[in-house]
């Protein structure tokens, strides 16, 4: 089953005790942050805090991301030591404008895990947060190997278009839509920004609704109040999950008797239908509608 | 190992306050305020006094007040403490 990435929460990492209560909520990923939930004064304490807490608590299955300060900084090369020697999942770059940028990370990342010998364990995701990044977008999502998902950060990038958030998001559209392409030509995933409103729910279950029709994986969020809205909307409907269970067996039943083609209720079925199907099931298990029993 | 005054940490729900300073006198000296001292203090007091001796740090005086805070924080902070208070990092 592919990984699901429904929620990323945002914890920051100078805050032991949201630290070590975040995996209780159940978001699909983790992100502790280095970067702007931390002042300059504690990136040093935040780093150790983050170093220790990836090596020493259980989080189980969920996803650990660390955003890291940028290699332009005195901070980015110490945190990718910290974070890569903890085990850390997923490295998260924040503000990625070239795919020269992720280069560099990957060279960061290699110079520790060949230290450590763990060669290619960590993976690699990239915030596109400027017009820049939005112009380059597939070539950071292809810059490495080690690459699994793109996001958009709206705040800056809206900073830098000269416009403002709006509640519809129409200044973010061209951005999200040029994300979700640009992850799925490279075959990895798209994660939409945060929505901070925390006192607005209406709007934000619109904002996952949005975004799951133009194709996301999922959302960054920053409370865990959120996370029910999003597996919410991400959850497929009876109907879609029948169809999708009717489409698998029918393809197990193909495989069963080696044809290559099968029609289900006298339409072909082909490799993005079964794909769709797949999906559809692998989310009806993490919303908790099927168990893995009842696919057997 | 030369030291100077310095903290790390906070008094949140969590977290614990560590404080390093320079001791005369031989050895690690810990003074512990703890709201779970009863069950935990001697706990708290082994992985403040690991991780200084893993750092090469022997002689000091350590003031910590604790809010609960889990191993891994502990070690977090005394290392936070122990690098500004002798000014050599943990990271290369």
């Amino acid at each position: 089953m592919q990984r699901l990435r429904r929620t990323m929460m945002f914890v920051p990492g100078n805050n032991p005790g949201m630290m070590a209560d975040a995996y209780i909520y159940g978001p699909d990923s983790i992100m502790l942050d280095l970067e702007d939930s931390v002042t300059m004064a504690e990136k040093d304490t935040a780093r150790l805090l983050v170093h220790n807490a990836l090596k020493t608590i259980d989080y189980g299955d969920t996803e650990m991301v660390v955003r890291i300060n940028p290699l332009n900084t005195p901070y980015g090369k110490k945190d990718i030591e910290a974070v890569v020697k903890a085990g850390v999942d997923v490295i998260r770059m924040p503000k990625t404008e070239t795919a020269e940028e992720v280069i560099e990370v990957e060279r960061e990342i290699e110079k520790v895990e060949k230290e450590i010998g763990c060669l290619g364990r960590t993976q690699i995701m990239a915030a596109i947060e400027s017009a820049l990044g939005v112009v380059n977008a597939y070539a950071i999502a292809t810059a490495s190997k080690r690459m699994m998902g793109i996001a958009l950060g709206a705040e800056d990038y809206s900073a830098n278009l000269k416009t403002q958030r709006t509640p519809e998001g129409s200044e973010l559209l061209l951005a999200r839509e040029t994300i979700v392409v640009a992850a799925r030509a490279a075959g990895i995933d798209a994660l939409d920004t945060v929505y901070s409103n925390l006192n607005d729910m209406e709007t934000f279950r619109n904002e996952v609704e949005a975004i799951k029709k133009l194709g996301f994986d999922g959302k960054s969020i920053i409370n865990p109040r959120q996370i029910e809205v999003v597996n919410e909307v991400f959850a497929p409907k009876e109907k879609d999950i029948q169809k999708s269970l009717t489409i698998l067996a029918a393809i197990k039943e193909a495989e069963k008797k080696g044809s290559g083609v099968i029609a289900v209720n006298g339409k072909m079925v082909d490799r993005p239908v079964v794909l769709r199907a797949q999906r559809t099931i692998d989310l009806a298990i993490a919303s908790g509608i099927l168990t893995k029993e009842d696919i057997q | 190992m030369e030291l100077k005054n310095a903290m790390a940490g906070t008094l949140e729900s969590g977290d614990i306050l560590i404080q390093i300073a320079p001791s005369d006198v031989d050895g690690l000296h810990i003074e512990l305020d703890s709201t779970v001292a009863y069950q935990f203090g001697e706990q708290i007091k082994k992985v403040i006094i690991n991780t200084l001796l893993e750092l090469g740090i022997t002689q000091a005086n350590v003031k910590a007040t604790d809010k609960g805070a889990l191993d891994c924080t502990i070690k977090a902070r005394v290392t936070a403490a122990a690098v500004r208070s002798t000014g050599v990092d943990v990271w290369a």
